[in-house]
This record gives C-alpha cells, structure tokens and sequence, in this order.
C-alpha cells in the first residue's frame, strides 16, 4: 500500500476566495479513488492543481515521491498523470484516430527532421502509434469509429474517447473529471465496466462524479470535499455513514 | 498524397516549365512574384494555419532573411546561395528570442504585438541599426546567384530557382502536416489547454512554429534580395505582412493548395485588372469582411486527410495482453 | 529644464489626443471583447471630413472661429459616429456568434477598406490645412506655449470629462458598464446588449473623429494612413490603462504621450515610433493587465 499520489496541506486562493483549503489525503497506487462533494466544494479546482493547470497557492503535491507543484501540465502528464475534461474538451473537427494519437505524443519522440526526411524509424514509430492508438480506442468500446470525427460521436462515446486519448499517454494515474456526466444508466454501466478494466490493467484511478451509484460501485476509497476542505474518507460503505457527509451532501442527493 | 491534389501539382509544374516559351519577361516576372509571395504565404501558413498564431510581422522575418544575405554578400562576398541557409537561419533565431515572451498571449493581442514587432524591424533598419542595414536607401550591388557554377539572372532563370524551391517546400509541408510535429501543431490550433493536458509541450511547439515559419521566410527573404540586387526597408513594411496573412486567410488557412492559390489570386488580380490596381487594397478590405461572412474557411480550405481505411490496422493486441 | 518642461507639455498635448482615440478601443472591447482595428481609421476619416468641411463651409468666417470650429466639431463627430455605426452594422453585428478569428479579420478588413477608400478619393499624397487658427503663444510659468497645444489638452479634457458623467451618472452609461462586466448577464438583467453596443460605435468614433480634427488642426498636415501609428498609439495606451477602463484609457493615454516625447527628446527622435511599440510589448509582458483590466493570456 503506497501512495501514488500525496496532497499535503492543498490550499489554493483566486483573488480573496480560498476555494480549496488545506487538503491533504494519498491516492494509493492501484485503487480507484472517488473524489466527490456538492458543488462548488473545490472538486475541480483540485483536480486542476494536481494536473498542473493551476498552481498551489500553498502545500505539496507529490506524484511517486517527486512534487508536481512547480511543473506544467505537458511535463506532469509525461510522468503518468493523465486527466479527461468535465467539459469535454475533445480535438472536435478531427478524427477519433487522431485524438487518441494526441495522447500518444509524449511516449513517441519522432521531430522535425524525422517528419522531413521520413526515416524508416519515424515510419516505424507512426505505425506502431497508429496501432496502439487503434487499440485503446477498442479498448474503450469505440471500434472500428477511428475515422470518424470527435463530433459526430454520441454525448456518452465522446466520453470514452477522452478517456482513449488519455490511456494513449501511458498514464499511471488517471485523473477523470464527471466521467458519467451525460451519460445514460446503460453508458454508466459500461462506464463502470471500463473503469474496473483499466484498474485491471493496473492504472490507478481519481475520479470526480456526482453519479452515488456509480461512486460506490466503482470506488475503493472516497474523500469528501465541502467548502473547499476535506471533510471525511474512507471506504464507500463507512462514507455512507459518516453523518457529516450525509447532514453535507448524501442526505439532499439520495433523495434525487 | 491525395491524387487529384498531386495531378494538380503536376498539371502546375508543366505549365510553369513551360511558362517562359509562351510569356514574355514581364509576365514571367510577375509569375516569379507570385512564386516569392506563394513562399512566403506557405511560411506564415505554419504559424497562422497549422499552429492557429496570429502572426501579422511575417514581413519582419523575411527582412531579417533579406539583410542577412545582402550584407554577407556585400560586406563578406559570401554567394547568396550559400547565404540562403544563413538566413533561415538567422531569421528562426530571431523569431524565437522575439516569441518567445508573447507566444502565450492570447489571439488577438498576439497580433496586436506581432504588427508592434514588424514594426520596430522596419523602424530599426532605417535607423541603420548596427551601421550595417544602410538606413532608408537600403543595400545596393548583391551579387546574383550561382548555381552549379551558372549565374542566375535573366526572369526566367529565376523562375526555375524560386519554383523550385517552391515545389521543394511543398514536396516538405506536406510531409510535415502528416508527422507527428504537423498533428502537434493541429492539437495546439484546435484547443491549446486540451493539447497541453494530452502531453504536448504547447510553448515549445509554439516557438518551433514560429521558428519555422520564419526560416522559410528568412530564406524567401534572401532570394528576393537576390533577385532584386537592391533591398530597402519599404520592401517589408507593414503592408507586406497584411498581404501575406491575407493570403493565407483568402486562400484557406491551414491548407497548402488554398494559400498558394490565395498567393497566386493576390499577386495576379491586380495585374489583369490594370485599372483596378489602385484600388486593389480596397477590394481586399471588401474581401476579407465579405468573406468572413460568407466563407470564413477560405476559398480552397482543402487539407489531406490524415488517415484513411487501408491506415486503420485490424487484428491487433488488445492492451491488456501488452508487456 | 525648460527642454525637459516643454516636451512634457508637448507630450500631454499628444497623449490627450492618445487618449480620446483610446477611449474608442476601450469602450468597443469592453463590451465587444473586440479589438476594433478600425477605429484607428474612424479617427483618420475625421480629420479628413474636418479638412473638407472646414475649406468647402467656412463656417469659421460666417460664425467666428470659436462657434465656427464648435460646429465643424460637431458635425465631424456626427458623420464619423454614423461610419462608426455603419461600420458595426456591416463588419462586426453578422459575425457575432462567429470565432473571435473571424472578428478579427473582418476588423482589419474593415480598416484596410476604409483607409484605401479615403486614399482613392484625396489621393495618396499628404494633405495640408486651411490657416485658420492662431498661431500665438502664450506664457505657462515663465515659458512660451504655444495656444493650440493648451487648447487641445483643454478640449481633450472636457470631452473625457463628459463622457465620465456620461458612463458614470446616466441609465445608458450604467448599461455600458454592465455589459463590459458581463454580457451574458445584462442581457438577463433586461439591458439590450445590442444598442449598447451601438452606442459605443456612436460615442468611441465620435470621440475618435474630433480627435482627427484636433491633429489636424494641431500638426496643419494629415495623410490616410496615419490611422495605423495613431491606432497604434492609442491602442496601447488602452492597453496600459487595462483595456476595457475607461479613466484607465484617458491616464493610459497621457502617459504614453509623455514618455513618447520625453524618449524621443532625450533618447532619439528616430525611434519616436518604436517607443510606444516596445512600450505596448513590454506592458503584455511584464502586466498584461495594465494599471486596471482583465487577463490577457489564455486560461483554462
């Protein structure tokens, strides 16, 4: 049991608002961990500290015993912390293929002059990007869509292909933001399926998600964030009966 | 390659081999212009079309490419051939130190700045800055090329040097959109947070954009003043840069056919309409607001696509089974 | 000292004029979020008109210079506005829902039209303005001042002194300010984003073509193209001020105009020029935000 991934004391201020404050928990390698809260309880925000969009305004993320803090998000997601968007923010106006190929850029190192002079290395490397881009994307239930373009697929696959392009980087983290957002309870449940693949596949995974069942279902350990501050953790069934999660967010949303 | 683009091109370069048996000194001239034009409209296309920058100082980087030959030649008797990759060069690191602090600016501002920046050039080179750029007369008695030990010099000459190089920096784009560095510059256009948040280094890719796209126009630069014999600063006012981006934009950004036809549409109209001449700039103004109502996407928005069917690989390990 | 008093009263007249054209960014990309490439044209058109207006009424003669000018004045800003409006209706209202990019072409589109239609109808060459203006000095503390250059930070002032009520005290000005805080949600709050937004076209290039008409006057010598330097200037000037603020503009303005004369009286009169740019530069840099405004650069 080591932790994959350590905040320690998160705190971030915009402006005079303090929208995360002192959180500090560990991902453990190999789970899936579910971040959850009402919103506005600095989710999100969390989430975009860790992946480098934001910077802490105080505190320490560690990622395998190295700080991300003071990294850009390019260079965090080389060392295996790949995320999905809660606003979808997919390559729309290209391929499938290609989205997912995006993901792949950082483990392939093919540059200037290899794309100029098309050397047999530059060939090889393509192909085999090509194909493991193929296979995530089979991987995530889109077969045979890796021509179409992002935004001729369906709400639910436009989900799975962030989640393709994100597996495509070789993340040993994956950080997914409202993964069931849109999503119908057939997409969720296939949702849940995958989410159990990739942790079989040895993936550690984050996850945001409003959904409780899926929540519970999927998640080997949960934090609660309120007001930007942890409130609780642990396992799900111990989360759903702390009674400052239920007074905080489970009482209004089993009632839904 | 598509095959009707590549028929395209072929159709084209007959015609332009053949160009100087039907057309006189001054038509082949202005084919000559068009091809420069069409050099400098396919560099800026890399950071304006592939990389979605507004850049609106490429005039700047082909003035850099331009003086950089003129005053090896002049000063150093360096032949302007040689020179060429000196100015590429030079212009690539001249583009990323000036870059480099604005690259991140949004849009709009990023022009705002770039326009700032072409400026300053110009405004330097009359100044005669470092004693070497020959203040507002410019540097005069560059030496033609050679090649292959033949002097270049009559237009039609100089219609094979510049096609050539033409269909030598089509022949290279077209690889360079198909790579993995042209697919990083198409992630940073469409959606710089979410390239980022894929792995891509958006700064770095930015400044290799620009460092690029300013080579080529560096090198075009050199050309011209190789051609020209004479260079002075009006040559790459701020007019120049409009021009070009006016290219790219008319022609179709991103597009490799759509800015050379934007090129060849802006060099060549005003040439047929003689009385128009004048009025050319109010018909481009006319243009670009028309168009963006009507055909934002440009005339020929053609881009290849990247992968088709017999791309697609079948029968593959699934990657739980990888290693 | 009296050099050092003298460019920094040469510098105000300058940045007053900065600072009326500013103003016209501002307000336009206050609530456009559109940097109007344009205006800077808008400004040329008055000096142009105020040129033609001047010579053809003579109005100066029938009513006497102060009433005479105060007329032409008006009817300058009147025929620029409509441009202004016009301009909005045909270059920028059909692309409002479109990219930003394409806003942006369609503005520079816009500027290159107008400048080169101005170019057809005068011709390429510099234009020259009637004498009608004193050209006496007077005495600041002990030093000759030209009354022009007093006049036209006097009359800059009051106008940006007017349009500060305007913005500040009326129902129409409380608008304009809720709709550059938030469009969407003027539009929820009942404000009509689209007559504010003709509204700003109406007060931005009238600001903009009296400021035409005051270099005219001022310098005596105008060409089409001098939209581009001044717009510029200007432009930068909103941006030091924060783009967006409107007293930011004015403050923006006349400090760019100081250094501007301060730089190139003790530095080079060469490089006049390439002071505001590398000013505008280093603002983005250093504080894109300016004395007062929003980010600039990109963000999640």
């Amino acid at each position: 049991m080591s932790a994959l991934l350590e905040l320690r004391g998160v705190t971030k201020i915009f402006g005079g608002l303090v929208a995360v404050e002192d959180v500090g928990f560990d991902v453990v390698a190999g789970q899936v961990m579910g971040l959850i809260g009402p919103n506005g309880a600095g989710k999100t925000t969390t989430f975009n500290l860790i992946t480098g969009n934001y910077r802490v305004s105080r505190g320490t993320i560690a990622f395998e015993g190295r700080p991300l803090t003071s990294l850009r998000t390019n260079r965090i997601v080389r060392l295996g912390v790949a995320r999905t968007f809660q606003n979808i923010r997919l390559f729309q106006q290209l391929t499938a293929l290609e989205n997912v190929l995006a993901g792949r850029h950082c483990r392939t190192s093919a540059g200037l002059l290899g794309a100029l002079l098309r050397t047999p290395g530059q060939r090889r490397e393509e192909r085999a990007a090509v194909a493991r881009a193929i296979a995530e994307l089979d991987f995530v239930g889109l077969p045979g869509r890796a021509l179409d373009l992002a935004k001729n697929l369906a709400y639910g696959d436009q989900r799975r292909l962030e989640i393709a392009r994100a597996l495509a980087s070789e993340p040993k983290l994956l950080v997914l933001d409202e993964p069931a957002g849109g999503m119908n309870e057939q997409e969720t449940d296939q949702l849940v399926g995958l989410i159990g693949r990739i942790k079989a596949r040895g993936i550690t995974v984050l996850l945001i998600e409003h959904d409780m069942t899926l929540v519970m279902r999927a998640c080997d350990q949960i934090v609660v964030l309120e007001y930007g501050k942890k409130i609780a953790e642990g396992p799900p069934a111990a989360i759903q009966r702390d009674r400052r999660v239920i007074e905080a967010y489970l009482g209004t949303e089993e009632a839904t | 390659m598509n095959r009707r683009l590549l028929v395209g091109y072929l159709v084209a370069a007959v015609a332009l081999i053949l160009a100087p048996r039907f057309l006189d000194a001054y038509q082949v001239d202005v084919l000559n212009s068009v091809g420069l034009y069409v050099l400098l409209a396919l560099s800026l296309n890399l950071i304006l079309g592939d990389a979605g920058l507004f850049n609106m100082g490429q005039a700047a980087f082909y003035a850099v490419g331009a003086y950089t030959a003129a005053i090896l030649n002049t000063r150093l008797g360096v032949p302007m051939l040689w020179a060429m990759p000196v100015s590429g060069l030079l212009a690539a690191i001249f583009a990323v130190i000036v870059a480099r602090p604005v690259v991140h600016l949004r849009g709009d501002y990023l022009l705002v700045v770039t326009i700032g920046l072409g400026e300053i050039v110009r405004i330097a080179l009359v100044n005669d800055v470092f004693g070497v750029t020959g203040g507002a007369n410019g540097i005069f008695g560059i030496a033609r090329p050679f090649l292959f030990g033949h002097k270049i010099r009559t237009p039609d000459e100089f219609l094979y040097l510049i096609w050539g190089f033409v269909a030598v920096t089509v022949f290279l784009f077209h690889r360079l959109e198909e790579s993995r560095f042209g697919r990083a510059l198409t992630f940073l256009r469409e959606d710089a947070v979410a390239a980022e948040g894929s792995g891509i280094d958006t700064t770095r890719y930015r400044l290799m954009a620009f460092a690029l796209g300013a080579a080529w126009a560096g090198m075009t630069g050199s050309i011209y003043a190789a051609k020209m014999t004479i260079i002075s600063p009006e040559s790459f006012s701020f007019w120049e840069s409009v021009v070009v981006f006016l290219m790219v934009i008319l022609g179709g950004s991103g597009s490799i056919p759509g800015v050379m036809v934007g090129a060849a549409i802006v060099v060549i109209m005003p040439e047929i309409f003689r009385d128009l001449a004048t009025a050319r700039m109010l018909v481009f103004g006319l243009v670009m607001m028309v168009m963006m109502v009507v055909r934002p996407q440009g005339l020929l928005p053609w881009r290849a696509p990247r992968f088709r069917a017999g791309d697609v690989p079948r029968d593959l390990p699934r990657p739980e089974a990888a290693p | 000292m009296e050099q050092f008093a003298q460019q920094l009263i040469n510098g105000l007249a300058v940045g007053s004029i900065y600072a009326l054209i500013a103003l016209g960014y501002t307000m336009v990309y206050g609530v456009l979020r559109l940097i109007n490439f344009a205006h800077g044209d808008l400004f040329t058109y008055g000096a142009y008109l105020g040129m033609t207006l001047l010579t053809s009424l003579a109005l100066q003669d029938r009513f006497g210079l102060a009433v005479g000018l105060a007329v032409l004045a008006l009817m300058v800003m009147g025929l620029v506005a409509l441009i202004g409006v016009i301009l909005e209706r045909a270059a920028y209202r059909p692309l409002q829902s479109s990219p930003r990019l394409s806003a942006v072409v369609s503005a520079l589109g816009g500027s290159i039209f107008l400048q080169n239609a101005l170019m057809l109808i005068y011709g390429a060459r510099y234009q020259v303005y009637p004498d009608v203006l004193p050209q006496a000095t007077v005495s600041l503390f002990g030093l000759p001042v030209p009354v022009m250059r007093i006049a036209v930070v006097v009359v800059s002032l009051a106008m940006m002194a007017v349009l500060y009520l305007f913005v500040q005290k009326t129902r129409t000005g409380t608008a304009i300010r809720a709709a550059a805080i938030d469009q969407g949600a003027a539009r929820l709050m009942g404000i009509d984003v689209n007559r504010v937004i003709q509204v700003v076209f109406v007060i931005g290039p009238a600001l903009g073509g009296a400021a035409g008409l005051l270099v005219g006057l001022y310098y005596g010598q105008i060409s089409f193209t001098m939209g581009w330097t001044y717009g510029m200037k200007a432009f930068t000037a909103a941006i030091l001020g924060g783009i967006g603020n409107i007293p930011g503009a004015m403050v923006g303005g006349l400090v760019l105009g100081v250094v501007e004369a301060l730089g190139a009286g003790y530095i080079s009169i060469a490089w006049k020029d390439a002071i505001a740019f590398v000013v505008l530069i280093l603002i983005l840099i250093v504080r894109p935000s300016g004395l007062l405004g929003e980010r600039v650069a990109e963000k999640v």
